[in-house]
This record gives structure tokens, C-alpha cells and sequence, in this order.
């Protein structure tokens, strides 16, 4: 159960709801370890809520499983956290079913482009009007330190000692051509930027992803120079994708910001404005 | 036919059995629509069973039409008639199309050879030159000769056959002349075939329909108020999915061809967590796929219907082709403890109605419902009675807007409680997969879990049925037990032993899960014997029954796997053997 600390609503107050990050927050305490990259992005999330004023209660934030996953019950928003791989698939269905809710994804790299492989590939191309957020920290947390889909060949584990030796998965650039409308990289220690480009990924039309390099300090210590390497994109995002793909199949992964920003037409979503009804299916079973 | 067997002699019924056969693309599955279609025109009932070998074009097919002045949803023992217009691998029917010395064989002349399997039975054999018919007729096709063969040996009038074309023309003026002269054409070769069993003469009767297990299905999910479908295609379950397409479109809905099952089955969780009742439409592979999804929405309480439509299995299987050996996996495959519903239509009409109350019972009870269909209603097509509309419409319990104390998993009486819906304030919660206490924050406590184990079990089975979860006809000490499409030929085997004196009770069960003990009890009283029908091979249905009812008696079981479809000289056989075990001590209750 979330904190549904709402403030009052319009009707009730006369006046327009001033929402707070706060506001956002439920009252369940994150099982996150401590120093986590992950608490910086809840933190980013609320506050770009609150920078597009959103109602709590319109919004829904989508998980899988894993440390990241467990977020949005840390939320004041309604929740669902599903079952491991599946969070764009029951998003999606979300945002399918009631349009007019404001959905966001969430999880890890494990979640996403593992097991949910398959389904980052189609929610990109079918470029729904949702957003996805990956909390990336290059490994399995919550089963104590295995190798992810971003992992560096030769980091050695316990499942995979001396290392897998299979390259990295590069998420941004599968994102860009699988149609994704909306690409860039964030840093959860930099919770402003982070907001300011989760506002920005809301706000854009079609299937937006936010990959967010997120430190795993407990199994990933060595992260934690992370915050040396980061450094804005030096250019400008761009609406072509093939430039995109270049710009980040070049670049040293510490590009942060909005990398593209595309025009693609976000899956239609609108519903026959004039329904028949039920009876009217009969005519075509007469015999 | 009318053949049986000689111990219990069928009751005449007047109609016919046609099998129209040939190689894939020769148009067979057309003539016989066609000839269904004029049937309903001319005010007589029947079905039409669709077989084919597996390639997508060129291979074998054949239309089993069965047409009768009285409702029909099962195959006769045998067909009256194979009408064939090449014998291109029409052999590998031989076991599907069972003729007799009384049956009549129309081959094509122009094609050779009529398989031996074939002539074996002593069937009659006339060639006919239908090729050559149809080339004498500009614009024509040889199928639509054989429609008027088909027709005429039927006893359809030549306005049923014309109307039926007519309705289903979508080419000029020209060619819908040239191929009612074919169809002419045929009535008139037929002439010289000598009878065979037809049809009497009827009346045109309005307010029938004409639709498939898969059509009925997808129309009573719309029925009961589903609004969002998302499914990957699979045989036998695409037609259902293809209907619904512009069906849910023109209704305000949405459906959505996912990515695969696993995305099926949680896109319609997420949609249905959002508030709009969903359904997904698979077939034996599929339901595998989707069980952790299937997990999740008893977990966290979420209502979604899943028909499957099955299909030979295990894995690949015979993927057109029907059997009922999912049973056991949509009864218990999920792991956890996970009480979910699972209700079986009992014919191609009660596709509508029992997918109308799935999505009624997922509503009410929060709770994942799996309908089993099977290939053998979902692709037939049967000229049926309109199914009357029960009114059941799926409602489910909804939190207040700021309702005080609201807790999403409330330990309630009924183990229901309300859920909140997203866009309503003070209502929010997290939906999860997680064992939860009561607010739906995830916990591990033993107190917490032992409660929402009993809460999500307390529902299902606290919850009033009603009289659908069974339909239960006539008296006897020997009762039938069975579901799905077992249960066509079954009440036909019924009706004929019954015609011979013996005291038969049927229990149709539509509700399979959660088992109902004290129903069946009552069901069965004055019973003494039970005995249990089913197509598959392991049993399924009679060890579930044995696990989860008391049975009176020594239970038997009759079953055996598809993908042949039973038919009833073979059920009424078993039903009067079991019938006359009831005073004799029991050898083997388990025949294969």
C-alpha cells in the first residue's frame, strides 16, 4: 500500500493542487542498500511528476522484477509490479486499455534486455505514447552479483568466473533501431539533469527510453567513479536516428542527455468515437 | 448414417453425412460452406467439421457435413456420402471419413483411381465427369458442380443453393450466372446417382444462426463485457482472434497482436488491472507460455479470461487437429498454490454462453478464468438455434473513490475485496506478484501469507455458481461424465441408448475448477455408477474427478486421444457395456 497522501484535489479546494516530489513518495521504506543509485532516480521520478504537475493517481508506474523494479511502490502513484521481464508488456496494456493515464516503466538492465528482450524490441517499434526507464548498474543485484546483458566480457563473477566473455548489449542503439521515439542517457547522480530529462521523455509523444546509469555500490563498487566519467552530450540531440546510432555506437557511454528526439506517429490509441452496440454484432452470424 | 452398432440400434434421424474432399486450393472447403449455408436456408440444422493435412496450400482437405432436421453438434459413425473432386492424398482420410457398404463414393472421372481403403468398405463408387462439367461452362468452377451434386443428393431446394451463392458473391454478374449453371449442372448429374439419406422437407426457419466454436467464443467474451484483447496467433485459436478484431473495434475496443504469449498474457493483466475486462485467445503451447502471467493475475488479484483452444499435444502436437489433454495443465499448472477458475463450453452454441460467464466469473471473483475449447468446436461451423442472451455482463468490485481505510487485499467474509482503479484518487496501491499483507505491501510474514492463501482460495470457492456449473439430463443408476466437445456425440449416444431402455443420467460439466463436491453429490443422487468420457489419453478428466469428488460406485473411464472425433456408436457402446457392469464386480476401471 502506497502513502495516498494526495493534496486536495481542484474540486475540493477551489484552486489548482500544488504538488510537491513529496508528494510523490509513499511511505514504504526502499530495500535498497544503502549509498544505491537507485534511491537518486525515485527521486528524479517524483520530481518530474511534479514539474508536469501530474495527479498521483493518473499515473502508473510498471516493473518487473529486481532491485530497480521495486519502485513503484515507493510511489504514491498506483503500482504494478509484475512479474520479471514483463513490465513493457503489462505498461503497454495499461496504456492501451486507458489512454489517458500517464504510464512509466521501470526496471533494470536484466529485466529489460534479458529476459524482456524480446518485448524492448516490439514496445519500440510499436512506439506506444509510454515512457521506460532502465536503472542500469551492468548487473543482477537482487541475486547477488551476476553478469547482465551490459556486463563487461571480462568481469568475473561466481557464475561466470574469469568473466562470460560476450560483449555488451548496447540498449541505445537496438532502441534507435527498433523505432524508439525518443532516446537518452541519464545519471542517477545527477537527479536534476535526470528529472529534467525525464520530463522532457514524458512530455514526447510515442515509446521514450531513458537508460540511466545507476551504481550498483554493493556488487559494482568500482561504479562509483561513474560521476568522474559523466559529462553532457557535446552536441545537440538530433531527429535522425542513423545519426544518433553513430553518435552513441561512437561515443565513450558517459554521454548524458537527450540524445534523439524523434517524429515518429505514437501508436494510434483512440477508440471508435461512435460504438455500436452488442446486438448489432449478431447480423453476420444470420443464417 | 445410421448404422451403430448392433447392440443398440440408432434411432433413425433423418438427414445426411457428406464428406467433400480433394487436394488443398480444389475449393472443398468452400462447396461446403456453401452447402451448410443452404441448409440454414432451407430450414434444416447441421455442422461442418474442417480437416486438413498441414500444408498451407496444396494439401489434402475435406469438408465433413453433416445436415439434419434436428439440432446436430456431433459427427454421425460414418458418412453417407465422399464426394471427391481429385484423390490427391484423400487417403490419409480414410480413418476420418468412415463409409460402409451402404455409402455412395462420387469421384471424379477425370481423376483416376478411388484409394482402396476406400472401396474396401464396399461402398458404391460413381464416377462423375465434374471437371469436364464446369469446362462446358464458361466462368465456371468444378466445385460448384459439386455443390449441386451435393445439394441435390441433400434434398436442398435449388432457391437454398442459389441464395447461399448469392450472399457469399463477391465476383461480376457473369460468373455468379455461370456458376448457379454449374450448380444446376450437378443437381441435374445427380439424378443419376440413387438415393441416399436426405433431408425431409422443411421449413425455412428464421432467428437461426450460422457461426463457428471460435466466432461464439469471441461473441460471448463481447457479450460479458470484454473490452481489450492482446494474443499472438496460434491454431486453432487465430479464427477466434480474427473475428474480434473489427468485432471489438466497432464495440470501443481494442485488440492488439502482442509480440508473443508472454507478452499476451501480461498486457492483458495490465489492462485489466487498469479496469477494462480482457481476454486472451491461445492454444496448448500458448497456455504454456502464459502460466506465470496467469500466476500473477491470481497473485495479485487481477481478472482476465484465457480460451484455449486445444489442440493434439504434448509440445507441437497435431496443431489442427482436437483433443482435450489440456485438462490437467489448466487445472493445476501453475505453481504456488493458485486457485483459478476454468470453465468448459459443451458445444459450439455454448461457446457464447459459458465464455459470456468466464468473463462474468474472472469479474466478480477477480480471478483468472480459463475456458477450454478444442479445435473441434472452435474451427466447426454449425447451423444452431440464436443463443439467447443470459444478460450476464462482467462487474467487478470497485473501490470508492477516498474510501476510508482502504486496503486492496482486505481479509473480507467473501475473501473479495475492492479494487482500486487507476485515475480514481485515494485508492492507489501496488499491484504485485509479491505475497502481500492486506495493503498489498510485499511481505514474507507467515501470518500474511497463510491469510491471502486463504482469502484467494475462500473466493472461488464461497462463491454462488448458480445452475450453470453443470447441465445434468435425465434419471439412471450409470451416469456419464464429460466436458467440452465430448459431450456432442455423447448426448447422441445417449439419446440412442435410451431409445434401446437403458437408464442413463449425463452430467455436462461446464465448471471444472474450483471443484464442487457437494454439487456433483447432488447431481448424482440415486446414481451407482459413474462412468467418464473424455479425448485424451492419460485419463485426465477421470483421475481429476477421482482426486477431488466422491464418486459413487467404481468409477469407469472411457477415453482415448484424438484427433479422431468420438462418435457415438463407439460411446454408446461403452455407455451400455458400463451399464451392464453396474451389479458386477469391478476387473479394470481404467480401459484403454
Amino acid at each position: 500500500m502506497n502513502d495516498t497522501a494526495t493534496p486536495a484535489s481542484v474540486a475540493e479546494t477551489g484552486r489548482p493542487a500544488v504538488r510537491t516530489p513529496a508528494n510523490y513518495k509513499s511511505a514504504t521504506k526502499p530495500i535498497w542498500c544503502p549509498g544505491c543509485g537507485d534511491y537518486s532516480v525515485l527521486s528524479s521520478i517524483t520530481k518530474a511528476f511534479s514539474m508536469l504537475a501530474l495527479a498521483p493517481e493518473e499515473v502508473v508506474v510498471v516493473s518487473g522484477i529486481g532491485c530497480s523494479s521495486r519502485i513503484p511502490a515507493y510511489t504514491s502513484c498506483y503500482g504494478f509490479h509484475g512479474v520479471h521481464g514483463r513490465a513493457l508488456a503489462a505498461g503497454t496494456g495499461v496504456k492501451l486499455a486507458r489512454p489517458e493515464l500517464t504510464v512509466l516503466v521501470a526496471g533494470g538492465d536484466g529485466d529489460g534486455y534479458s529476459i524482456g528482450g524480446n518485448h524492448f524490441l516490439h514496445a519500440c517499434r510499436r512506439n506506444v505514447d509510454l515512457t521506460y526507464v532502465v536503472m542500469d548498474n551492468h548487473v543482477y543485484g537482487m541475486t547477488k552479483g551476476q553478469p547482465s546483458p551490459t556486463t563487461e566480457p571480462d568481469w568475473d563473477s561466481k557464475l561466470a568466473p574469469g568473466g562470460t566473455g560476450v560483449r555488451a548489449f548496447h540498449p541505445l542503439v537496438i532502441a534507435l533501431a527498433s523505432g524508439a521515439n525518443f532516446v537518452a542517457r541519464a545519471f542517477s547522480g545527477d537527479p536534476n539533469g535526470t528529472a529534467d530529462i525525464l520530463a522532457q521523455a514524458i512530455r514526447h509523444p510515442g515509446f521514450s527510453f531513458v537508460e540511466i546509469l545507476s551504481p550498483c555500490v554493493t556488487f559494482r563498487p568500482e561504479q562509483r567513479t561513474w560521476k568522474e566519467n559523466v559529462h553532457p552530450a557535446p552536441v545537440a540531440e538530433t531527429d535522425d536516428p542513423a545519426r544518433a546510432a553513430r553518435r552513441v555506437m561512437t561515443d565513450d557511454g558517459f554521454n548524458m542527455g537527450v540524445l534523439y528526439a524523434g517524429r515518429r506517429k505514437p501508436y494510434p490509441l483512440g477508440r471508435r468515437a461512435d460504438p455500436v452496440g452488442v446486438a448489432e454484432l449478431e447480423a453476420e452470424f444470420a443464417a | 448414417m445410421t448404422t451403430g452398432s448392433m447392440d443398440n440400434p440408432a434411432p433413425a434421424r433423418a438427414g445426411l453425412s457428406i464428406a467433400l474432399a480433394g487436394s488443398g486450393g480444389s475449393g472443398v472447403m468452400t462447396a461446403g460452406t456453401l452447402l451448410l449455408a443452404a441448409a440454414a436456408k432451407a430450414g434444416a440444422y447441421g455442422l461442418m467439421v474442417r480437416t486438413s493435412g498441414p500444408q498451407i496450400r496444396g494439401g489434402e482437405a475435406a469438408a465433413l457435413v453433416r445436415l439434419s432436421a434436428t439440432p446436430a453438434e456431433s459427427l454421425d459413425d460414418g458418412f453417407d456420402v465422399l464426394l471427391a473432386l481429385d484423390w490427391q492424398n484423400v487417403q490419409r482420410f480414410a480413418d476420418e471419413i468412415p463409409l460402409s457398404a451402404a455409402s455412395l463414393i462420387v469421384g471424379e472421372a477425370a481423376e483416376g483411381e478411388v484409394p482402396a481403403a476406400f472401396l474396401a468398405t464396399g461402398a458404391r463408387h460413381v464416377a462423375l465427369p465434374m471437371k469436364a462439367t464446369a469446362k462446358g461452362i464458361a466462368g465456371s468452377w468444378t466445385n460448384m458442380v459439386a455443390l449441386g451434386v451435393a445439394g441435390a443428393l441433400a434434398g436442398l431446394p435449388r432457391e437454398a443453393l442459389a441464395a447461399a451463392l448469392r450472399e457469399s458473391w463477391k465476383r461480376d454478374e457473369k460468373s455468379y450466372e455461370a456458376n448457379l449453371a454449374a450448380i444446376d449442372a450437378g443437381m441435374a448429374a445427380a439424378g443419376k446417382l440413387g438415393a441416399v439419406p436426405s433431408l425431409p422437407a422443411l421449413e425455412p426457419k428464421a432467428g437461426r444462426w450460422l457461426i463457428s466454436g471460435n466466432e461464439a467464443a469471441g461473441f460471448g467474451a463481447i457479450r460479458g463485457g470484454v473490452r481489450f484483447v492482446a494474443a499472438y496467433p496460434i491454431t486453432p485459436a487465430t479464427e477466434l482472434l480474427e473475428w474480434m478484431a473489427p468485432a471489438l473495434a466497432k464495440v470501443g475496443g481494442t485488440l492488439l497482436q502482442a509480440e508473443d504469449e508472454l507478452a499476451s498474457i501480461n498486457m492483458i493483466v495490465g489492462a485489466s488491472y487498469a479496469g477494462v475486462p480482457s481476454l486472451t485467445a491461445t492454444a496448448g503451447p500458448g497456455l504454456a507460455l502464459m502460466t506465470e502471467g496467469i500466476g500473477l493475475a491470481v497473485s495479485a488479484e487481477v481478472p482476465v479470461v484465457v480460451v484455449d483452444v486445444m489442440r493434439g499435444g504434448p509440445s507441437t502436437g497435431i496443431p489442427a487437429k482436437s483433443e482435450q489433454s489440456d485438462l490437467s495443465f489448466a487445472v493445476s499448472g501453475l505453481h504456488g498454490d493458485a486457485p483459478r477458475v476454468v470453465v468448459a463450453p459443451t458445444s459450439i452454441t455454448d461457446c457464447v454462453a459459458a465464455t459470456q460467464w468466464s468473463v462474468h466469473l474472472a469479474e466478480a471473483l477477480q480471478s483468472p478464468v480459463i475456458v477450454l475449447s478444442d479445435q473441434f468446436m472452435g474451427q466447426s461451423r454449425a447451423i444452431v438455434d440464436r443463443p439467447a442472451d443470459s444478460g450476464v455482463v462482467g462487474r467487478r468490485l470497485v473501490a470508492e473513490p477516498n474510501a476510508p481505510d482502504f486496503k486492496r487485499y482486505r481479509d473480507t467474509p467473501s475473501g473479495i475485496s475492492p479494487m482500486g482503479i487507476p485515475g480514481v484518487p485515494g485508492t492507489a496501491y501496488t499491484a504485485d506478484g509479491l505475497e502481500k499483507n492486506e495493503l498489498g505491501t510485499p511481505s514474507s510474514g507467515a501470518r500474511d501469507h497463510r491469510v491471502q492463501l486463504d482469502k484467494r482460495a475462500r473466493k472461488l470457492a464461497k462463491f454462488d455458481y448458480g445452475a450453470a456449473w453443470a447441465d445434468v439430463d435425465g434419471e439412471g443408476e450409470l451416469a456419464v461424465i464429460a466436458f467440452g466437445s465430448s459431450v456432442g456425440p455423447l448426448r447422441e449416444a445417449i439419446a440412442r441408448v435410451r431409445a434401446s431402455g437403458v437408464k442413463v443420467k449425463l452430467v455436462a460439466m461446464r465448471l471444472l475448477a474450483p471443484a464442487l463436491p457437494e454439487k456433483l453429490d447432488e447431481a448424482l443422487e440415486g446414481v451407482r455408477q459413474v462412468l467418464v468420457v473424455e479425448q485424451n489419453h492419460g485419463a485426465q478428466f477421470y483421475r481429476y474427478l477421482r482426486a477431488w469428488f466422491d464418486l459413487p460406485g467404481r468409477p469407469e473411464s472411457f477415453h482415448r486421444p484424438g484427433p479422431l472425433p468420438f462418435r457415438p456408436a463407439e460411446l454408446a457402446e461403452a455407455i451400455v457395456a458400463a451399464a451392464g457392469r453396474i451389479s458386477q464386480p469391478r476387473h479394470e476401471a481404467i480401459a484403454s
